[in-house]
């Protein structure tokens, strides 16, 4: 029965969705950027990405098929995110509620929006009709990967430029002590508003490029997809301070980022070609972002833990004793 | 140049919890005083700059700096006149950032932070200059995080970042509580060399009953959220602690109960 299993997998069907893969993987990366800003510039875990992905996909998939030019199409799905960004940071500054309710407040009022945005659940985008920039189909698949990098390069660049600028100076201070940024005259309720209103304007993109390359909007292509962004940025980082170590610097970690999303498609891919039920793949994705959070905290567990300090007492207590037998 | 005017202030009022934290208190300071504030737990010091950092709006009462009304404005708003060093070393920096990166910060309290440069190279040879008058080398190390640096020098630094912009006000909430005896000296005789080469107009709490004696021209106690003694110019020069215990024992009716302010 195994060797039946293994004689049906296909080396050459492998290889042939490592492209794509790939495709998504940079694609994602853009969404694992928006997430890296508010998770860890600004350590607020933001619930609204799930909404704000499908609300770019949903305003995508409906400009194309009204005839705007799909890179149009791109920046008015970035607009709405920025102002669904606006929505949970007003939620949270200006109404006082906790920041992981504010997103999920914006998530849920998002889906009847985005339901009333196309009117339906499930807008196609005919792809005969429709020349896309990020399309998957495989003639062209070269195309959308090269254009997703330069996308990719272009946002890591302007976020770094930006985190490097005295207002980001200010949003990654808000993040990391917010009480000695106010002191220092900082707007900290600004600077939250406008790091979410940057990082879910991302994620509107990513779910935008990916209607184009799926050739579908969904009101629920979102789902989950805070927890794929969460899986990126902590696969770019342990791999990151893996290869890198010290030698890490700021620019290194937004790109290993877009790394880590790369990576998630390609464990994606390979668990798909070894027949791994795509209905299982969320639960897949929960683990593995569970056990690559606990990474951290078992390290340093292992270097602190009292049960080992009990064990090497006990050791050395038996080998004393044992010297004294002799 | 910072004058309180009948402060009230009442947390939790209504409630089983009620505390009145501020009851009248009225102050004023002239250009370049320092004045000392002590008293025991509860008595008011800590609510007092909080009051004038504006972390929460006072019941009542105005708030005047260099004859501005500051009362209604919120905190980072009101920053622009007032540098800050509080109690616990972790407060006052952002860890994660860069020596450079926090002064920075601070350079531009006041000022429209734009989608300039946070740092530019310039200002980082003026930080250098700058933080040599630390003594604590620091100056060679301008690119480490504030996170690894010890809590006396994290407290150093945040005196200096408080003062890079001249404030009308420098507020220090029992800076050198968190310190050991011998950084807190250090960071005490820093703050001096400070408050002395800018001319600073400063609020200093302290529990410490000696340091509140041998610093500043002016002193005052506090009780019960209320200023019980105002000691300044020569009566200060000739204050001794006993003198102080025993004024405070004949203004509130009863025993000084800090022991740490006694042993201080």
């Amino acid at each position: 029965m195994l060797a039946a299993y293994f004689s049906s997998l296909s080396p050459v069907a492998l290889w042939n969705a490592m492209p794509g893969g790939l495709a998504q993987g940079l694609i994602w990366g853009i969404m694992a950027l928006g997430v890296y800003l508010t998770f860890r510039i600004l350590n607020f875990a933001d619930m609204t990405c799930d909404g704000s992905f499908a609300l770019g996909g949903c305003v995508c998939a409906m400009m194309i098929i009204r005839g705007v030019n799909p890179f149009v199409a791109l920046l008015i799905a970035f607009v709405c995110g920025v102002i669904a960004g606006l929505v949970t940071g007003i939620l949270h500054t200006v109404m006082g509620i906790p920041d992981i309710l504010a997103g999920i407040l914006t998530q849920i009022a998002l889906y009847s929006i985005n339901l009333n945005i196309m009117g339906k659940a499930n807008q196609a985008i005919p792809v005969g009709t429709h020349q896309m920039p990020f399309t998957s189909n495989i003639t062209m698949l070269g195309q959308t990967i090269t254009l997703t990098f330069i996308f990719d390069a272009a946002i890591i660049g302007i976020l770094y430029w930006f985190l490097g600028t005295e207002i980001g100076s200010a949003v990654r201070a808000t993040g990391i002590n917010a009480h000695m940024s106010s002191a220092q005259g900082i707007n900290t309720k600004l600077m939250k508003v406008v790091a979410l209103a940057v990082s879910n304007g991302m994620i509107a993109v990513s779910g935008a490029m990916i209607s184009q390359y799926q050739g579908f909007a969904d009101v629920k292509m979102g789902q989950g997809s805070i927890v794929i962004g969460l899986a990126a940025v902590i696969i770019g980082e342990v791999l990151a301070e893996a290869i890198l170590g010290k030698r890490l610097n700021f620019i290194l970690r937004l790109t290993f980022t877009v790394i880590g999303g790369i990576v998630y498609y390609f464990v994606y891919v390979l668990v798909l070609w070894l027949k791994f039920p795509a209905d299982d793949m969320k639960l897949l994705t929960a683990i593995v972002v569970a056990l690559f959070l606990a990474v951290p905290n078992y390290r340093e567990h292992r270097k602190n833990s009292f049960r080992g300090l009990a064990r090497r007492n006990a050791k050395a207590a038996r080998a004393a004793q044992n010297k004294e037998a002799e | 140049m910072l004058e309180l005017k009948h402060i009230y202030k009442t947390f939790n009022a209504g409630t089983i919890n009620e505390k009145r934290a501020l009851i009248d208190v009225s102050l004023a300071l002239e250009d370049g005083d320092f004045c000392t504030v002590i008293g025991g737990n509860g008595a008011g010091k800590s609510t007092i700059m909080n009051a004038i950092a504006g972390v929460w709006p006072v019941d009542s009462g105005s708030i005047i700096i260099d004859g501005q009304d500051v009362s209604g404005l919120s905190e980072h708003k009101r920053a622009v006149y007032l540098g800050r060093v509080f109690q616990d070393p972790m407060t006052g920096t952002a860890g994660d950032m860069q020596i450079d990166e926090n002064m920075a910060l601070a350079d531009r309290r006041g000022k429209r932070r734009t989608l300039r440069w946070g740092v530019t190279s310039k200002e980082r040879m003026e930080y250098k200059e700058k933080l040599k008058i630390l003594d604590l080398g620091l100056e060679d190390r301008l690119t480490a995080k504030v996170g690894l640096l010890s809590g006396g020098q994290r407290q150093a630094l945040t005196l200096l970042m408080a003062t890079l912009q001249k404030p009308k006000i420098l507020l220090l909430d029992e800076h050198t509580a968190a310190l050991d005896p011998k950084t807190a000296e250090k960071v005490l005789s820093t703050t001096e060399k400070i408050v002395a080469r800018d001319h600073l107009t400063t609020l200093m709490v302290t529990h410490n009953m000696r340091d509140a004696i041998a610093h500043g021209n002016r002193l005052i106690m506090m009780n019960e959220g209320q200023i019980i003694l105002d000691i300044r110019g020569e009566k200060k020069k000739s204050l001794t602690v006993e003198d102080l215990l025993h004024q405070f024992e004949k203004v509130s009716g009863k025993e000084f109960s800090n022991d740490q302010a006694i042993l201080g």
